[in-house]
C-alpha cells in the first residue's frame, strides 16, 4: 500500500493503494468515476479508454503507481459544464451506440485520434479505432459520428458545440 | 422505494420488470440453460428460456397510489377472455385490480407519464421504441414519459425479453393503454367543462375544446383525484398510415447518459458498505471440491463462503478479493470430458438421456420423401455444421446483492429479471415476494443473460458478510461459466427435377435447434426431424439462434442445388417459392446489390434468406479472396428487411447493420475451442470478434408495410449472413465451405 495522488478531470485525488492496481480499478472503486468501463483486462476492447497527457491508454493495463503527475481525463471530464464535448455530440446524433458500454472508451479514443489527426480518413479511423470493440456492431456510425466530429472541430468556430 | 444506489439518482427506474406470456408452446419450467427442456411441436425456439409466474397476488390499489401519488392510472389486461367475464371487460370498481396485467401507466399531478414494463434494455432500444408508441398514442412529448423496466417490485410479471417479442406484444399493448389514458383525461375535461367529449381533443399533453378554444393541461386534469382505469380487451389504436411520433426515427432516449459516462449499469453500482465479491473457479466443468484450505485468504481479512461446491470470498476492494481467492488451496476432482475435435461425432452418437432416438417427437413429415428421392433427376445430400458460439456481451455479468433481514434486493443485468428473482428465491429457500430484482439498462445480452449466476453468488457472499457485495465476472469467467450458443450438425437431402423443380426435402439437425428448420420453398415431400442430443457444453439461448444454424444449412444447399442444375441461384430461389413477403425482400436485394452484373478475379456474390422471429430478410454478399494469402474479405453486404409497419427507421437500421456485424464473427471465425472440460480460447486475445476493420460496406433496404402487425427486428436479419458469405466465397473461388465458422484461418487456396 501506497499513498498516491492523481490528477484526474483537472483535479486533484489521493488513493491508498498498491501501486501495482489498475488505473480503472482505482478510477471505478476509489474515485466512484464509473464511466470507464471493463470489458476484457487485456487492453484489447478498449472500453477503459481513457487519456493521459492527452493521448489514449487501456486503463485496464496501466498501473496506478506508473502515472505520476500526468494528467488523466476520463469520459467524465471532456464535456464542459452541461455542454457536450463535439465528440459527445456527435455520438448522440448519430445514434452511434445500441447498448452503450462501449461508448465511453471510444469518445475518448477519438478524443485522442482528433487531437493527433484533425481531419482523419476512413482508413486513418479503421486503423486507429481497431482497438475498440463495439459488440453491438454500430461501428458505421462510429465512423459517420468521427467525421462529423471533425468537421464540426476543424470548423472556423472549432470546439464551440451545440450546447445542448 | 426506499433503495438508494450511490450517484445513481434513481436506480428503480432504470430497472425493469416485465411479463411475457408464454405462447403455450414453450414449456413453462425454472429457466436453465441447455438440459432438460421437454419437447413441444418444431417451430419454436427450443432453448429461448421460459418460466411461468408461480404466484399471482390481487394487486392493491391503495397501495399503488401511495406509491405513485395522485393521478391517472391505466392498466393492461393480459387475457381478454377473463376480462370479458367482468361487467362490461371496462371500469372495475373496488380496491383491488386484476391479476392478468402486462403493464400500466400513471399520469401524475406534475403531468409526468411512467410507464410499468417487465421488458428491459440491453441495448435493443426497446425504451425508445416504447416511449415513441406511448407518446404517439397520449399525444404527449418523448420527454414527459419515463419507462419503469425490470424492476420486479414495480412492474407486472413478465416471461423475459427475448426471442423478439417486445414489439409485436408489448408496443401494442402500451399503445392501447395510452390510448386510454387519453381517453379517460378527455373524459376529465369534458365533465369539467360540462360539454360533450366528442368536442375535445388532445394535443401536446393537453386537452382542447375546439369550439371555445379553451384548454386544459393534464397535470391540471388529474390532480387530487386517484382514478383507476382498467383497459378494455381491445382499446383503439391509431392506423400505422396516421402516426406521427411512432415511424419516425428517435434517437436514445436517455442517450445523454450514455455518452456522458452518467449511466449506471449493473457493474457501475455501488451502495455504502459495499464489499466485491469472487468466486473460486474449478479447474473443469463438473468438477467437485476434494480438499480446501481457507485459512490465509481468512487471515488477510476476506469473509470465506465454503459451502457445498461454491467458495467465495468478500473483500473490501476488487483487488483485496482477488488476492485472497489467490490465497485459497483447493483440490479438485474431474471427470474426462469430450473436446471440439470430436464434438460432431459426439453430437451423432449421444441422444440426449430420454429422447427419442427416432425423432419422433420433434419431426414434421409430409409426403414422400423416399419415392420422390428415388424419382428425382438430381439427388444432393450434404452435411452442415455449427460451432459453439459465445455471446461475448462487452459488459460481463453483475450483480449487487444486499440483505435487509430475509429480504432480498438485487441490482443484475438480466434479459429476465423475474426468472432470476425465481432462482433466488429457490436458491436462499425463500419467498419469492421477499426478493427484489432489478434491472438497470445494461451492456448488452444477444440472449446471453437469461441466467442470475452473479445474483446467486453476490446475494450468497452479502448474506455471509452481513454486507451488500457486488460480484463482475471478469471476461475468462464470461467466456467459461456463461452459456453457448448450441453447436450442431445439420444433414440435408434433396431431390429435384431437371427444370429446377425441388420434389425433396430431408433436413436433420443435431442439437442446435428448431428455430428456422422448416423450409418455406414448395416442396411437396418433406422430412424434417430435430434430433436432442447430449452437449459437451453448457447451452442456451443466443440472438437468432437455431434460426442461423438451419438458415446456413438451408440456403447453402439451395446453392449447391442451384449450381447443379445449372440454374441462377435467384431464379432458382424464386421458381419454388410462393412466400410474397420473401419474395419481396429477395427482389428488392437483388436489385439494390445489382444481381447479375460482371465480377473480377477473385470476386464473389451470394445470398440467403429467409423468415424468422415474424420477420422476412434477404440478404446479399460481396466478398473478395485473395488468391495468394487464402485471406477473405466481406467487401459488401446488402439486406432488405421486413418486419411491419416500421416503428423507428433509424432504430432498425440499426438493428440490421448490428445484426450483421455480429452476425459475421459467427459466418466467418468465432468458435469455442474446448478439451476435456476447459475452454481453451476464453480470452478476447484468443477469441475473435468483428472489429472496424472487418465491417463491409452495409446497405439496407427497409420494406415499411404499413398494412402490417410491427414485428421485432433484432434477430433475423441475422440469419441470410452465413450463407450469403459461403455462397460467395464458392462464387469467387468454387470452395464449397459447409461448416461455421466458414475461414477461421483464411481459406485454404490449393
Amino acid at each position: 500500500m501506497a499513498t498516491i495522488r492523481l490528477a484526474v478531470n483537472g483535479r486533484s485525488y489521493t488513493v491508498d493503494a498498491d501501486p501495482q492496481t489498475s488505473l480503472l480499478t482505482i478510477l471505478r472503486e476509489h474515485l466512484d468515476l464509473t464511466g470507464s468501463k471493463y470489458g476484457c483486462g487485456e487492453g484489447l476492447c478498449g472500453s477503459c479508454t481513457v487519456l493521459v497527457e492527452g493521448k489514449a491508454q487501456r486503463s485496464c493495463i496501466t498501473s496506478v503507481g506508473s502515472i505520476g503527475q500526468k494528467q488523466i481525463t476520463t469520459i467524465e471530464g471532456i464535456a464542459s459544464g452541461e455542454r457536450l464535448h463535439p465528440v459527445q455530440e456527435a455520438f448522440l446524433e448519430a445514434g452511434a451506440m445500441q447498448c452503450g458500454y462501449c461508448t465511453s472508451g471510444m469518445i475518448m479514443s477519438v478524443v485522442a485520434l482528433l487531437q493527433k489527426n484533425s481531419q482523419p480518413s476512413q482508413a486513418d479511423i479503421v486503423d486507429f479505432m481497431d482497438g475498440n470493440i463495439c459488440r453491438c456492431g454500430t461501428y458505421p456510425r462510429i465512423v459517420s459520428a468521427i467525421e462529423k466530429a471533425a468537421k464540426v472541430m476543424t470548423a472556423p468556430a472549432a470546439g464551440k458545440g451545440a450546447g445542448r | 422505494m426506499s433503495e438508494k444506489v450511490l450517484g445513481n439518482g434513481d436506480v428503480s427506474s432504470r430497472g425493469e420488470a416485465v411479463e411475457l406470456r408464454s405462447t403455450g408452446r414453450t414449456n413453462a419450467s425454472v429457466p436453465t440453460c441447455s438440459t432438460a427442456v421437454p419437447t413441444y411441436s418444431l417451430e419454436p425456439e427450443r432453448y429461448e428460456l421460459a418460466a411461468a409466474a408461480p404466484y399471482r397476488f390481487d394487486l392493491d390499489r391503495r397501495e399503488f397510489f401511495k406509491f405513485l401519488g395522485a393521478g391517472v392510472l391505466v392498466v393492461s389486461v393480459l387475457r381478454p377472455a377473463a376480462m370479458a367475464q367482468e361487467a362490461g371487460g371496462a371500469r372495475r370498481r373496488g380496491d383491488s385490480l386484476p391479476k392478468e396485467i402486462d403493464a400500466w401507466l400513471h399520469i401524475g399531478e406534475n403531468g409526468q407519464v411512467t410507464v410499468y414494463t417487465g421488458k428491459v434494455e440491453v441495448g435493443q432500444n426497446i425504451r425508445t421504441s416504447l416511449t415513441q408508441a406511448v407518446a404517439e398514442e397520449l399525444h404527449v412529448a418523448m420527454e414527459k414519459i419515463e419507462l419503469v423496466m425490470g424492476d420486479t417490485q414495480l412492474v407486472p410479471f413478465d416471461m423475459g425479453t427475448f426471442g423478439s417479442r417486445t414489439t409485436p406484444t408489448m408496443n401494442p399493448q402500451l399503445r392501447r393503454v395510452a390510448a386510454a389514458a387519453r381517453e379517460t383525461l378527455i373524459g376529465l375535461a369534458a365533465a369539467a367543462w360540462k360539454t360533450d367529449a366528442k368536442h375535445l381533443v388532445a394535443d401536446d399533453g393537453k386537452v382542447i375544446d375546439r369550439q371555445s378554444n379553451r384548454s386544459l393541461e393534464y397535470a391540471a386534469l388529474t390532480k387530487g383525484q386517484q382514478l383507476t382505469q382498467t383497459l378494455p380487451a381491445e382499446g383503439p389504436l391509431i392506423p400505422a398510415t396516421n402516426w406521427k411520433v411512432a415511424g419516425q426515427s428517435a434517437l436514445k432516449v436517455n442517450g445523454r447518459d450514455f455518452v456522458t459516462g452518467k449511466h449506471r449499469y449493473p457493474s457501475d453500482q455501488k451502495l455504502p458498505d459495499m464489499l466485491y465479491g469472487k468466486v473460486l473457479r474449478p479447474p473443469a466443468f463438473g468438477a467437485t471440491l476434494v480438499s480446501l484450505d481457507t485459512q490465509k485468504a481468512e487471515q488477510v481479512g476476506a469473509t470465506v463462503v465454503h459451502d457445498g461446491n461454491f467458495v467465495g470470498v468478500a473483500a473490501a476492494s476488487s483487488d483485496a478479493a482477488d488476492a485472497a481467492i489467490a490465497a485459497i488451496h483447493a483440490e479438485w476432482k474431474s471427470e474426462p470430458q469430450p473436446s471440439s475435435k470430436e464434438l460432431f461425432e459426439y453430437l451423432k452418437k449421444n441422444p440426449a438421456e430420454g429422447s427419442d432416438p427416432t425423432g419422433d417427437g420433434d419431426r414434421y413429415d409430409v409426403g414422400a420423401v423416399d419415392q420422390a428421392l428415388a424419382a428425382a433427376d438430381h439427388r444432393l445430400q450434404q452435411t452442415y455444421t455449427v460451432a459453439y458460439i459465445a455471446h461475448v456481451p462487452l459488459e460481463p455479468r453483475a450483480a449487487l446483492a444486499k440483505w435487509d433481514g430475509d429480504n432480498l434486493t438485487v441490482w443484475t443485468g438480466t434479459q429476465r429479471p423475474f426468472g432470476v428473482r425465481g432462482q433466488l428465491a429457490e436458491a436462499f429457500r425463500i419467498p419469492e415476494e421477499k426478493v427484489r430484482v432489478l434491472m438497470p439498462d445494461t451492456g448488452s445480452g444477444y440472449g446471453g443473460k437469461h441466467t442470475g449466476e452473479t445474483a446467486i453468488e453476490a446475494a450468497r457472499l452479502a448474506r455471509a458478510a452481513k454486507r451488500p457485495v457486488k460480484v463482475v465476472w471478469t471476461r475468462e469467467e464470461e467466456f467459461t461459466w456463461a452459456y453457448f450458443r448450441p453447436a450442431g450438425v445439420m444433414e440435408v437431402t434433396s431431390g429435384v427435377r431437371g427444370d429446377g423443380t425441388i420434389t425433396a426435402w430431408e433436413h436433420h439437425n443435431y442439437n442446435s435447434g428448431s428455430a428456422g428448420i422448416r423450409t418455406y420453398y414448395e416442396i411437396p415431400n418433406q422430412r424434417i426431424v430435430f434430433h436432442e442430443t447430449q452437449s459437451p457444453l453448457r447451452q442456451g439461448s443466443y440472438r437468432a439462434l437455431a434460426a442461423t444454424a438451419n438458415h446456413f444449412a438451408r440456403e447453402s444447399h439451395m446453392d449447391e442445388l442451384a449450381h447443379a442444375v445449372k440454374m441462377d441461384p435467384l431464379e432458382f430461389r424464386l421458381k419454388n417459392l410462393k412466400d410474397e413477403r420473401l419474395r419481396a425482400v429477395f427482389q428488392a436485394a437483388a436489385k439494390q446489390f445489382g444481381w447479375g452484373k460482371a465480377k473480377s478475379d477473385g470476386q464473389g456474390f451470394g445470398m440467403g434468406g429467409g423468415h424468422e422471429k415474424l420477420g422476412y430478410i434477404a440478404t446479399f454478399a460481396e466478398v473478395k479472396v485473395d488468391g495468394k494469402s487464402g485471406e477473405v474479405k466481406v467487401v459488401r453486404v446488402v439486406s432488405a428487411f421486413e418486419c411491419g409497419a416500421i416503428v423507428n427507421p433509424d432504430g432498425l437500421r440499426n438493428q440490421v447493420a448490428g445484426s450483421n456485424v455480429q452476425g459475421l464473427g459467427g459466418a466467418l471465425f468465432e468458435a469455442i475451442v474446448f478439451e476435456n472440460g476447459k475452454i481453451l480460447n476464453g480470452r478476447l486475445s484468443e477469441y475473435r470478434v468483428p472489429r472496424f476493420s472487418d465491417v463491409p460496406v452495409l446497405e439496407t433496404v427497409l420494406l415499411d408495410r404499413k398494412d402490417l402487425p410491427s414485428v421485432g427486428a433484432g434477430e433475423c436479419p441475422l440469419i441470410g449472413l452465413a450463407p450469403a458469405i459461403a455462397n460467395a466465397i464458392f462464387d469467387a473461388t468454387g470452395v464449397r465451405l459447409r461448416s461455421l465458422p466458414l475461414v477461421p484461418n483464411g481459406l485454404k487456396m490449393s
